[in-house]
């Protein structure tokens, strides 16, 4: 067997040791009518080179990021991931460890989260930042569901342009419990301030707007804030991290809490999964953050040593009445962001979303030349990395077809999500993205 | 060998004009920022973060690591975690391109092996739980316990009835009940037995027809496995409710039994624990679920099918619950599950609980005399150990068992859990484990309960730093690191 | 003042009455010596705020330690007059004087509204006594 150590005269040894006396005797308190009388049917079991050859047959059946050339975004994305990270992230003692329930035995961890919570802050200019949730979309959810306790209405105010999976995770956890949750449409590509000054009132606990949005477009995050405020609602900013290496941070425009995916800080796209739900939050809101945060304290001696706090937040001490009912979050994914914000730095940032800034606006311009006259921009505002062109001619699918089979993963149709926008064409492009890269796009679909 | 300087904080470690990563120049036309953006949205300067150097990265992060113990490097009987060794096949198979680099939104004709992969171990997965539909989307066992809850609600909800409550023993995790409120029940408590057995006279008292579902953890989190299972699964039955199996204990009876089979109707898996995906210091983790076939409509999208023309993500299933993360599940996580259950087989994963069982037992033979086990000689997986005496006779806690373990080079069990036992120490040792490693643990214990009580009240002596002070950490959070505080003098 | 001449509840805290000019009911509440040595070190504390109506054994408020939370639970029904942030703000002044500085609400009453069982010094002690320590 793969991972077992004791020998038959092991295993003789032990059981004469428990007083049983065989294997089976083992499990004498499991009824015998509840036993499987057969072996489970499972595939046969394969050895290490066996696995190896298997798996590899089965990655060659997919046709990666790295074959293909990836134009792909809608909240996952192809960002460069420093070798750096890898590395430090495939030490055992990080990766084999577990929560750090004891904080003597798992200083490293406990500093990393430590280190990371202080880089999010940093990076949103919030006060307190946890140690990860699972991703964007549970991190969305679970920011509402703390706007709903610590303001006590029930009115939940989002725009159309929020990530479609977001609501929908969204809609799920709100389903069986007293929230209201009210979309407003933003036809425009972006929630326009009076549409939203006219939606919100004394019962809305929260405004929750994604920026960039999943169109890729800038909202008005300072004016929409400040309506959101001015009722008494919490402001919920969703963010592109890689994004504020140039764009203001939430906190300097008065966002209350603020949720992001984590995946572009150096996690690997992985069809999903794992990815890094990020959340922080104004201090005066702190007893409310759900999930595992790390504190700087000092032992008796008076040495600096970090822990886990604020413990009685969490599910293991307040059962039901938990802020949430995270466990396990994300950990490695967490430390997998600090090391990437440690190597990329703040001019590091502000490069790649630099660069994101330019080649996007650059591959829009050249996709809207090429075509002739036949693809257009969606909407009027500005931009981050990621945009919607219209397609006059309404066959996204054609477009994206085409794209594939000259080796491109050319962005998605719109109307996956949003049936009003059937000729809608949502596309990416990070700072991996060259020129030729964008020009072969372009070529690709010119004949079209 | 400590390297004090390396791990002082990124943020003192930081000097301005370094850095560790370069990006190319732009190959595109290049503008003025507040050319292409409002300069409302802008930021004045870029974000605040440490400025480092790559080998300043390098070497810091390398040095805390060492500051952990971990599975690969010490023995680490977490009572609930399972920290059984982690494969580094499956770390080599998680990480190859073909599987890593994948986007969510690419086509599924592009990731037909993937698709294959998932769809092989959803089936795995439901043989090994008896119960015929699984959803791999949620991320954790709590997602998981949250994910099912919500799949109750839906079902009783398009049946028309109004159920409101969740039950769960005493003994539950925490998650359980929290889940339960997540989900808008209410969770109520049942009480155990002195044997932490489920009370089946308080479970009568508690079940009518506002139970929508009752949780159990079996075996439970004494690591007992509870011989009333199918009695409870017809009370709760009877009265119209559903069970839930919590599948944190799973690693007791792969191929033994069948959660389906004793009358679950919804569990979750931790493959993190099970299926040795490793726990990452905190996670990630991966919660898939399996459900009965009444169940299966409501199950969270999206779901793999398998058609004549290849495999394909569903997405239109009216009677779902709907999405409950942004994409597909902790596919790296499900990734390292599938290379688990491939190597191993059914034989091998019998073999897995049969050697878990049989090292707990030993373990609990060698130490019950010191550290009474007040559930009795035998358990499944795990056990949970008293330090009561000690601490009566001698003021020794279980606290300070666990934090001298340190010093004998042991991760600590899990301590005061379950609530039920007073001065409870969880301990798990897991199948990869060997019976010398057992042994030298036991012998520590042994050790410890004879040193004076004044050592331990103080240990760990060992390690970097000694008992944090968890009063001031929690009365004044400090959550981040500030520049006021004073420098340590350089070493 | 002397726990004495103080009332308490089954749950810990102690009370004291005193007749306002308005004709209604003063209950000063806090909680006592027993349960304050039982919690260990407290980190936090929530307190009903003023203006919030309590009902008799419900909870009014919040009592933290590193890994234990408490309900507080009202004596009587009424409503908040004050709340002690002294003491919120600096726990230490429950520890040292319960009976006293440390007190945490004012709810005023009125004569008949709904009560909690009771006890007097002597019936507490005993009953702390009966309680695993």
């Amino acid at each position: 067997m793969a991972y077992l150590f004791n020998t038959p005269e092991d295993q003789q040894a032990m059981l004469a040791a428990i007083g049983a006396a065989s294997l089976d005797d083992l499990f004498a308190m499991v009824p015998r009518e509840l036993r499987l009388a057969r072996e489970l049917d499972l595939p046969p079991a394969l050895t290490e080179m066996e696995l190896w050859h298997h798996a590899q047959k089965l990655a060659a059946q997919n046709r990666s990021c790295r074959e293909l050339v990836c134009f792909l975004g809608g909240g996952a994305y192809d960002h460069f991931v420093p070798a750096v990270v890898d590395q430090l992230a495939a030490r055992g003692e990080f990766y084999t460890s577990y929560t750090p329930y004891q904080a003597e035995a798992s200083k490293g961890n406990l500093q990393a989260f430590f280190e990371y919570q202080t880089l999010i802050t940093r990076l949103t200019g919030m006060d307190v930042s946890n140690a990860s949730l699972y991703d964007g979309a549970t991190a969305a959810a679970e920011a509402v569901l703390l706007s709903l306790a610590a303001t006590g209405r029930r009115r939940v105010v989002l725009p159309e342009s929020l990530h479609p999976a977001y609501r929908q995770v969204l809609a799920t956890y709100l389903a069986h419990l007293d929230a209201e949750l009210v979309t407003l449409p933003t036809p425009q590509g972006s929630l326009l301030p009076d549409d939203l000054a006219q939606a919100v009132d004394e019962q809305t606990a929260c405004v929750l707007v994604q920026h960039p949005n999943f169109f890729g477009v800038l909202e008005e995050m300072p004016a929409l804030a400040s309506l959101a405020k001015r009722c008494g609602a919490l402001f919920i900013a969703a963010v592109d991290p890689i994004s504020l290496g140039i764009l203001k941070r939430p906190g300097d425009y008065g966002a209350d809490l603020v949720v992001a995916e984590g995946q572009s800080l150096g996690n690997p796209l992985q069809y999903g999964g794992p990815y890094l739900g990020i959340m922080a939050c104004r201090e005066p809101l702190m007893r409310r953050l759900p999930g595992r945060i790390a504190g700087q304290t000092t032992d008796r001696h008076g040495r600096t040593c970090y822990v886990l706090t604020l413990q009685t937040r969490e599910q293991h001490i307040r059962r039901e009445r938990a802020t949430s009912n995270i466990c396990t979050n994300q950990g490695l994914l967490a430390l997998r962001a600090a090391i990437y914000l440690a190597v990329m730095g703040p001019q590091g940032l502000r490069e790649a979303a630099t660069l994101c800034l330019y080649k996007s606006r650059y591959l829009a311009r050249r996709l809207v030349e090429a075509s002739g006259g036949r693809l257009a921009p969606a909407f009027q505002r500005p931009t981050f990395k990621e945009f919607v062109l219209r397609d006059r001619s309404g066959r996204v699918e054609a477009l994206v077809e085409q794209g594939l089979a000259a080796g491109y993963l050319a962005g998605v149709p719109l109307g996956r999500w949003y049936p009003q926008w059937a000729d809608g064409w949502l596309l990416a492009v990070t700072e991996q993205r060259t020129l030729s890269e964008m020009e072969g796009l372009c070529a690709c679909l010119a004949g079209m | 060998m400590r390297n004090q300087q390396a791990t002082r904080t990124l943020f003192e470690l930081s000097k301005p004009g370094l850095r560790g990563c370069r990006l190319p120049e732009p190959d595109v036309p290049a503008a003025a920022l507040h050319e292409l953006l409002p300069a409302e949205l802008l930021a004045d300067a870029p974000p605040p973060l440490a400025e480092l150097a790559e080998p300043d990265v390098v070497r810091h992060f390398t040095n805390l690591s060492t500051q952990n113990m971990s599975v690969d490097t010490h023995f680490y009987p977490l009572g609930s975690c399972t920290m059984k060794y982690n494969p580094k096949r499956n770390e080599r198979v998680a990480q190859l391109a073909g599987l890593a680099e994948l986007h969510p939104l690419q086509p599924d004709t592009t990731v037909q092996g993937l698709l294959a992969l998932l769809y092989e171990l959803a089936a795995m997965l439901a043989e090994i739980a008896g119960l015929p539909a699984v959803s791999l989307q949620p991320a954790a066992g709590a997602h998981g316990e949250l994910t099912s809850l919500l799949v109750a609600a839906a079902h009783f909800r398009r049946r028309g009835e109004q159920r409101t409550k969740v039950l769960a023993p005493d003994s539950a995790h925490g998650t359980n009940p929290a889940s339960a409120a997540m989900a808008g029940f209410t969770a109520v408590t049942v009480q155990s037995t002195p044997q932490g057995f489920v009370d089946l006279d308080d479970l009568r008292r508690k079940l009518d027809g506002q139970v929508a579902v009752f949780m159990i953890t079996n075996p439970n989190t004494l690591g007992m496995f509870d011989p009333q299972i199918r009695v409870i699964a017809e009370m709760v039955h009877g009265a119209g409710g559903l069970i839930y199996l919590d599948g944190a204990n799973m690693n007791a009876i792969l191929g033994i039994c069948r959660p389906g089979d004793f009358g679950a109707d919804m569990m979750h898996f931790n493959c993190h624990k099970t299926f040795s995906g490793p726990h990452g210091g905190g996670g990630p983790g991966a919660g898939p679920i399996a459900v009965s076939s009444d169940l299966a409509p409501y199950l969270p999208v999206p779901l793999i099918e398998r058609t004549a023309e290849g495999y394909r993500l569903v997405l239109d299933r009216p009677h779902s619950i709907g999405r409950v993360r942004s994409f597909f599940g902790n596919v790296g996580v499900l990734i390292r599950a599938w290379c688990y259950l491939r190597t191993h087989g059914a034989r091998g994963l019998r073999e897995v609980s049969t050697q878990a069982v049989l090292n707990a037992n030993y373990l609990l033979s060698r130490i019950q005399h010191i550290l009474p086990v007040p559930q009795g000689n035998r358990c499944m997986h795990e056990f949970v150990a008293s330090a009561a005496r000690l601490k009566a006779e001698r003021g020794v806690s279980a606290m300070d068992i666990a934090k001298r373990l340190l010093d004998y080079g042991f991760h600590a069990p899990t301590v005061y859990f379950p609530p039920i036992v007073k001065e409870a120490l969880m301990i798990e040792p897991t199948e990869t484990e060997s019976k010398e490693t057992l042994d030298a643990f036991a012998d520590a214990l042994h050790q410890i309960v004879q040193e004076p009580p004044e050592l331990l009240h103080h240990a760990p002596h060992s390690t970097l730093h000694s008992r944090p002070d968890e009063v001031q950490a929690a009365r004044h959070p400090v959550t981040s690191w500030h520049a006021t505080r004073p420098r340590p003098a350089s070493p | 003042m002397r726990p004495e001449e103080l009332l308490f509840t089954r749950t810990h805290e102690w009370v004291c009455f005193e007749r306002a000019a308005d004709g209604s009911q003063i209950a000063t509440m806090g909680i006592t010596a027993f349960a304050l040595e039982a919690l260990t070190d407290l980190t936090y504390l929530e307190l009903a705020a003023p203006g919030t109506q309590v009902t008799a054994g419900q909870p009014c408020g919040e009592i933290e330690s590193v890994k234990a939370v408490s309900d507080l639970y009202s004596p009587v029904t009424g409503e908040v007059i004050e709340a002690n942030l002294a003491a919120r703000d600096k726990l230490e002044l429950l520890n040292q004087d319960p009976y006293g500085s440390g007190w945490l609400l004012k709810i005023r009453t009125q004569e008949g509204a709904a009560r909690v069982e009771l006890l007097d010094y002597a019936a507490y002690q005993r009953q702390c006594a009966e309680e695993p320590h």
